[in-house]
């Protein structure tokens, strides 16, 4: 009984998953759609991915490093912010370029903010965006099987057919990342087994877009246009991977609902009335700002209170 | 699944193996025994010896300090030695009674009451509230005070608390596997003073043999049932069992019998049986030491005064160095600086652990990931009201229902980012609510 008791307030256990748990598990959910992505088209993009992850991890240990703040880069999120910023690249992009959206999405987007959990837009997204502003060219030009071709979702906005099918498996073209269907489902899968999602915020941006589509798509009840529509572009890598986000999305249960709800909204108005056949990076970083005011009209109400009218049951 | 439970909650490690299948020992204390006058809520009692007399086990040490309050029984015959302040568990210095024991357990006579249901509801009462009886659970109401709400005949279900979602508490599992009659009589007892109500054993459904043995006994009892809850901490909290058996909630502001409801744990029901049957006042219970840090872990029926390091003793001390040692579960449970402080009415277990997992873990940035709010059986959100009380933001806390928390903790044990969440909440609760009592 020499040596001194720790002392401190309750609870005196805690539970063995930590952050580097949660964001390694993201990391493992995003591999089925990454190797269907070098799959599909070829090693480049596996170097594209080795390159955006490098950059994101760089920027953050030599920020960290220059403004003496502690190195985070073990928690793995700066890891989970390049492979999503890359898998949101079409793999032709140069690498500099990739490498500029990297620094971008940490060091702008997340580090100046603060840091993890700081920031209030997604990083991997805010990069896209600056670099679809800035390498238009670049970043919209698709080529598949070593032909430059436009996107499902441009055909279908060109009012051309297209091969829903295709669309589910990934053959078409597109950034790395978002062609495939079922490889995105079988991460979500993986997401929501492991309780590191819920399909609050992809159910309801998913099904509201849906319903958008159905009644201002200007298709009717047309299967085919809906299907592409929802397989089509950024919608499922969007709807749940990136709207998901932890930092950037309502933490109050009824705000994840409302937040999918809005991204829904916002997705339609910007593919189907917009210029671009694409909404969905816009949407979901629009809807990241929102987020504060989400969060304050849907606190949920403490267990036993009672709402009536006039006030709160006392 | 098809259990009744509550939303929300954890599962942390049980860790009740340990001592689960270990018979209940009597444990005879020797040397010294402390009863501090406050170990219930309410007024102190006050003290009714005087340094040197001789007592008697079972002998009136001091009387309850106002209606609600409560007696104080010596668990030992010897000689009063002090009246002084005294360590107790959660570490400040309380007024108490020392008693040197003379080892001989000179007992008072009691008198039994052969027809219990000849008594009327106000001499049942008497019973419990002389006999020093309080919730033993852990917050120490006094029960005869529960016992008598403002309108009993609204009173429709007396649930029995024997949950036991603490991880590594076996008292209760003991004495329901041991002795479940005299649970079942404690119950039967509070059932004859409140003719509307029903009464239910809510227990975890990782404790099926005393599913079993309690659903034999109330099977001929029309007024009794058992009903089985999903293991899942906090089972037991009062809001949370008093939802999961009946389907009504109650807020921070109301008390269980605002919806009909009065909940009293496995000890406390027995205290109950032996006050009004067997005259007996409240001198001994339940209590298990255990940890990885313990030779012997077991479940002891302790005189209460004893002191935790002769408990510890008892069970064959450490075999392995402490870092922690917790009066209570790992949940909810007091960190002792010191096991050279008194048992209590209140204290169920004494807990040594190797690890310290509170301060193994250095705190990283919050990820906003949920897993609090999806934890928090109150419905709030954990990690905006820690955030809050880091800001002293006292209206936004309150708009949030921080007021709410039950401190049962559950936020801290999930928290990937290792926050003190609960603790944070919890402080902060009780900084809002003395600032609310000044303004009145």
């Amino acid at each position: 009984m020499s040596d001194l008791l720790n002392v401190t307030s309750s609870p005196h256990v805690r539970d063995k998953v930590d952050t580097q748990k949660v964001m390694a598990l993201v990391i493992i959910s995003l591999l089925p759609a990454s190797i269907f992505g070098i799959y599909n088209f070829g090693v480049k993009a596996l170097v594209l991915i080795l390159v955006t992850i490098g950059s994101c991890v760089a920027s953050e240990w030599i920020y960290e490093r220059i403004v003496h703040k502690k190195n985070t880069i073990n928690d793995l999120s700066a890891v989970v912010t390049g492979l999503l910023l890359a898998l949101n690249l079409p793999h032709t992009l140069p690498w500099w370029q990739a490498v500029l959206g990297g620094v971008f999405a940490i060091i702008v987007v997340k580090m100046l903010f603060g840091g993890l959990g700081q920031n209030f837009m997604n990083p991997a997204l805010g990069a896209r965006c600056f670099l679809l502003i800035s390498f238009t060219g670049s970043m919209t030009s698709f080529t598949y099987d070593g032909t430059t071709g436009a996107t499902p979702l441009a055909l279908l906005k060109a009012g051309e057919h297209v091969d829903t099918m295709k669309m589910l498996l990934g053959t078409t073209a597109g950034t790395i990342g978002e062609t495939s269907v079922i490889a995105l489902l079988i991460g979500a899968i993986i997401l929501i087994l492991f309780g590191v999602i819920d399909l609050r915020i992809p159910g309801s941006y998913i099904l509201t877009f849906a319903v958008f589509v159905l009644l201002f798509g200007g298709h009717g009840f047309d299967m085919n246009y809906l299907v592409a529509q929802l397989c089509g572009g950024g919608l499922m890598l969007g709807a749940f991977f990136m709207a998901t986000d932890y930092v950037t999305s309502p933490i109050t249960p009824m705000g994840k609902i409302v937040f999918g709800i809005i991204l829904g909204i916002l997705t339609g108005i910007f593919r189907i009335f917009g210029a671009s056949a694409e909404g969905v990076s816009y949407a979901i970083i629009f809807g990241n700002l929102l987020v504060p005011l989400i969060e304050r009209v849907t606190i949920p109400r403490a267990f036993g209170i009672v709402k009536e009218k006039g006030g709160e049951k006392q | 699944m098809g259990l009744k439970t509550f939303k929300g909650g954890v599962h942390p490690k049980d860790g009740k193996d340990l001592s689960k299948s270990k018979q209940i020992k009597e444990l005879l204390p020797e040397g010294e025994l402390v009863f501090p006058l406050s170990q219930h809520i309410g007024a102190p009692a006050t003290p009714i010896v005087a340094v040197g007399d001789e007592v008697l086990k079972g002998q009136k040490i001091a009387e309850a300090g106002g209606f609600v309050s409560s007696p104080i029984y010596s668990s030992v015959s010897g000689t009063v030695k002090a009246i002084e302040p005294r360590r107790v568990t959660v570490g400040d210095m309380v007024n108490s009674i020392v008693i040197e024991s003379d080892g001989a357990f000179k007992e008072v006579s009691y008198t039994e009451t052969e027809d219990i249901t000849a008594l009327s509801n106000q001499e049942i009462i008497d019973k419990i509230k002389e006999a020093g009886v309080v919730g033993m659970g852990g917050a120490g109401f006094p029960t005869h005070v529960k016992l008598s709400p403002k309108e009993p005949e609204k009173i429709e279900y007396i649930i029995a608390n024997c949950a036991e979602c603490e991880p590594y508490l076996t008292s209760d599992y003991r004495r329901m596997v041991e002795q479940p009659e005299k649970l079942v009589e404690g119950m039967r007892i509070i059932l004859q003073l409140f003719p509307n109500a029903k009464g239910i054993f809510g227990v975890e459904d990782n404790k099926p043999d005393c599913i079993e043995k309690l659903s034999a006994l109330v099977s001929a009892e029309p007024r009794m049932e058992v009903c089985p809850l999903q293991t899942k901490y906090p089972q037991g909290g009062e809001r949370q069992l008093i939802f999961a058996t009946t389907g009504r909630s109650i807020n921070s502001k109301m008390l269980p019998a605002d919806a009909g409801c009065i909940v009293d744990n496995v000890e406390t029901m027995v205290a109950i049986y032996n006050a009004v049957k067997l005259g007996r006042p409240l001198t001994n219970r339940i209590f298990t030491v255990t940890g990885d840090a313990v030779s012997d872990p077991r479940n002891f029926y302790i005189s209460i005064g004893t002191s935790y390091k002769q408990l510890l003793e008892a069970a064959g001390g450490l075999k392995n160095p402490a870092k922690k040692m917790i009066a209570g579960g790992p949940m909810m449970g007091f960190a002792l600086f010191s096991i050279d402080v008194p048992t209590t009415k209140t204290t169920s277990a004494l807990l040594c652990m190797t690890e310290d997992e509170a301060s193994l873990y250095e705190t990283t940035a919050c990820i906003n990931c949920g897993r609090c709010v999806e934890a928090c059986p109150e419905n709030l959100i954990p990690s905006r009201l820690a955030d809050f009380a880091e800001h002293k933001q006292m209206d936004t806390f309150e708009k949030w229902y921080g007021l709410e928390c039950v401190e049962c903790g559950s936020c801290s044990y999930v928290c990937p980012a290792r926050r003190p969440l609960a603790q944070s909440v919890k402080t902060y609760k009780k900084m809002v609510l003395a600032e609310k009592r000044k303004k009145n």
